[in-house]
């Protein structure tokens, strides 16, 4: 059985169409990056996924691990095992980092039936995982993502993937606005999450990043249908032709 | 965000049933119903006070007679009846206790469903607690503690027996009989209230804390409190509060009174959770209060924190003179309006003496159909040569029916001093919720924790065990806010 199951997936914004059929099977262990040009429905997309209110389906059906997701609002996703993260982290003004984490993880924790940490063991968890991912103590006493520069709302995101332990995860232009340096900090850390239970999104637009955080499929999202489906070699296609080529073909 | 039906009925449930909802059934002495000569005489009578104490009574009452209620508040409610009001009613206790044993054991049970255990406060955090039941209070502990230090800590109606100089000289000298249409009333009828007086050179060694409860069905309640603090000396004040649910709206008019002499430090915190009335803005307590320090002393400082989540109406400004050159008045506040509540609060600051300085932080929020209003005055008179001001008036607004206003008033009568003032208005985005629901949180936990951090500022103030209670109580007063 696939861990995320996309069917047919529609949805209308502003009476526009924006996703027209959308189908999609991640099994686990499995890296899918779905690319697109501008205005393809990308981000749509991942707001559909995660819930966001607004975004509901007109049509078709999406399963997480077998279970219907169509029902649950976006927190019950979160807490079933479903992150994403953000192309624009939000800034929390006064809430601090730390005890957002584990407001998150207690919340999860407390749905997965295992008790809440408590507070020492989730500091000193907490600081394990923010080092690997070159988060100082310091940012964490930061209200969430107020004053971070780019790589470090990048680096918080992916922190906080790693505290939560999704089983599927949808990283939503996660390279934009990153240097070099700054995207193989926040590769390593996707990487090093990647198991053979749980399965990674990766919404991107260009091939960069998959140089670095390396698919096992990759597809081609244009006016709302993934209109061609490949290995990491379709994400060099898209390097070399751009997408024009590809949607031409189609 | 589509409130799931599961969360509707949670907000039922909890907006239906005020936590703190019951009545306890102890046997009052009251007054008859209603106000006059008779009815100051008797409060006095009753209380064995001076006769110089009830001439300043009457002399408030004549006062309060030839005066109107002010309508300049931007709330709204149906015209008080002054005289549908018992103006004393006393538990049937013997006020003179000894120790808790002799509680009247109903009224122990009382602070039990509030979540106030009584000898644990005492044996574990180390706050004394003076306990306002209705009018009378019933206990007091650590008194003799704090007398080793020097330090009263008692009822005022004590302090008039015990203490006479020092209430002469103090009452009414921080805000006169005439002051405002409800401190005349305060100064006509008031029942009780706490008197501390900390000596020259001492820092009182814990925070002096008081439980307030109106219980008597429509027995206004008429607290009034006296600080004083004298050269060098320390004291942190706690005032927390409940009340049981009502059907008819309940006044409260209370009156507090700070001094700070020289170098000398006043820090006064409250916590106000009153029945806030229901959904529709039924019942609940009006609260009419007013507060005011006289930064007498030079250097000396008085700082204001309050966390205002209950009421129906609240009108409150607690207010800093400045007198003393060199002084400190400060004013940090949370004002939670939801529902039907109508907040209109604020602060005064007068800077009088050289070199005065105030720091005004408001932290405005509102939710379902509810107003908030700051309102502030900061007025730099002809001799506070080199006086600063900064104030920063922040609002919150959850939903789409509810309203946020800042009226400042600042009067700058010199040239050298500065006054800043901030204003934002903001809303908690949908951004916001949604990235705190995408990491698990509920609809619930994410606004209490935004709004917890919208707050931060002001919490930062309050005493460590009051700043735990008070982000509880603002996450409660919200709930059902966000759906």
């Amino acid at each position: 059985m696939s861990l995320l199951e996309i069917k047919n997936a529609h949805l209308k914004l502003d009476d526009k169409n924006i996703l027209n059929g959308v189908s999609l099977s991640v099994n686990k262990g499995e890296v899918h990056a779905i690319m697109g040009p501008n205005g393809s429905g990308k981000s749509t997309l991942s707001y559909m996924l995660a819930g966001r209110d607004g975004y509901e389906l007109e049509k078709g059906e999406i399963l997480l691990d077998g279970i219907s997701l169509s029902e649950m609002e976006a927190d019950e996703r979160a807490r079933s095992g479903l992150f994403l993260a953000f192309q624009y982290p939000v800034e929390l003004p006064g809430v601090g980092g730390m005890s957002f984490l584990r407001e998150a993880v207690n919340s999860r924790r407390k749905f997965l039936g295992e008790e809440e940490l408590d507070h020492l063991a989730f500091v000193k968890e907490a600081r394990n995982e923010a080092s690997k991912m070159y988060v100082k103590d310091e940012m964490l006493k930061r209200a969430v993502n107020v004053g971070f520069s780019g790589g470090e709302k990048k680096r918080f995101e992916i922190l906080q993937m790693a505290m939560l332990k999704p089983t599927v995860s949808i990283l939503d232009e996660t390279d934009s606005g990153l240097d070099v340096d700054a995207l193989k900090i926040v590769s390593d850390g996707v990487n090093a999450q990647r198991n053979s239970d749980n399965a990674i999104v990766v919404i991107t637009h260009y091939q960069r990043l998959l140089d670095y955080i390396v698919p096992d499929f990759v597809h081609i999202l244009s006016d709302g249908v993934i209109i061609k489906s490949g290995g990491p070699e379709l994400a060099l296609e898209v390097e070399k032709n751009g997408y024009s080529g590809l949607i031409n073909a189609a | 965000m589509v409130a799931t039906q599961e969360t509707i009925d949670k907000v039922k449930e909890v907006t239906s049933s005020y936590k703190y909802g019951f009545v306890t059934e102890l046997e009052a002495e009251k007054a008859p119903l209603g106000l006059s000569e008779e009815i100051v005489k008797f409060i006095s009578n009753k209380k064995k006070e001076p006769k110089w104490l009830l001439d300043w009574r009457l002399k408030a009452y004549k006062k309060w007679l030839t005066m109107v209620e002010p309508n300049w508040a931007m709330v709204n409610f149906p015209k008080i009846d002054f005289q549908d009001i018992y103006y004393y009613s006393a538990p049937k206790t013997k006020p003179k206790l000894n120790s808790l044993d002799e509680v009247d054991p109903e009224l122990l049970k009382t602070y039990e469903k509030l979540g106030i255990p009584i000898k644990e406060q005492e044996a574990l955090a180390g706050v004394a607690v003076d306990y306002v039941f209705d009018s009378v209070s019933v206990a007091t502990t650590f008194r003799e503690k704090l007398a080793d230090e020097g330090i009263i800590f008692c009822p005022i109606s004590e302090a008039v027996q015990n203490y006479p100089d020092l209430v002469k000289k103090y009452i009414g000298s921080v805000i006169p009989i005439g002051d405002n249409y409800y401190a005349a009333l305060n100064s006509a009828v008031f029942t009780d209230g706490s008197f501390v007086f900390v000596p020259k050179g001492v820092k009182c060694p814990m925070e002096l804390s008081t439980y307030f409860r109106i219980n008597e069905q429509n027995s206004g309640q008429f607290e009034r409190t006296l600080i004083i603090v004298e050269d060098n000396a320390y004291v942190s004040y706690l005032e927390g509060c409940t009340a049981p649910q009502r059907d008819e709206n309940q006044l409260h008019a209370a009156v507090v009174e700070l001094v700070a002499m020289d170098d000398a430090e006043i820090k006064y915190s409250t916590v106000q959770n009153w029945y806030p009335g229901d959904k529709d803005g039924k019942g609940g307590i009006y609260n009419f209060v007013t507060k005011r320090g006289n930064c007498l002393g030079k250097r000396s400082k008085i700082s204001w924190t309050q966390v205002e989540t209950g009421s129906a109406i609240t009108w409150k400004y607690p207010s800093c003179v400045l007198k003393g050159d060199n002084s400190v008045g400060e004013f940090y506040s949370v004002a939670v309006a939801n529902n039907a509540q109508q907040a209109d609060t604020g602060t005064k600051m007068i800077h009088i003496g050289k070199n005065t300085k105030s720091t005004i932080i408001s932290k405005g929020i509102s939710a379902g159909k509810a107003q908030n209003t700051y309102r502030g005055q900061v007025q730099i008179q002809k001799n506070a040569m080199g006086s600063r001001n900064f104030t920063q008036c922040d609002s919150l607004l959850i939903g789409d029916q509810c309203g946020a206003h800042t009226v400042p008033y600042i009067n700058q009568h010199t040239p050298s001093a500065r006054v800043e003032h901030e204003a934002t208005t903001s809303k908690i985005s949908e951004d916001q919720l949604f990235y705190c629901l995408q990491r698990g949180l509920d609809s619930e936990q994410a606004t209490s924790l935004i709004v917890n951090g919208f707050c931060k500022e002001v919490m930062k103030e309050l005493p460590m065990e009051f700043a735990v209670e008070a982000q509880k109580l603002i996450g409660i007063s919200l709930e059902g806010s966000v759906g």
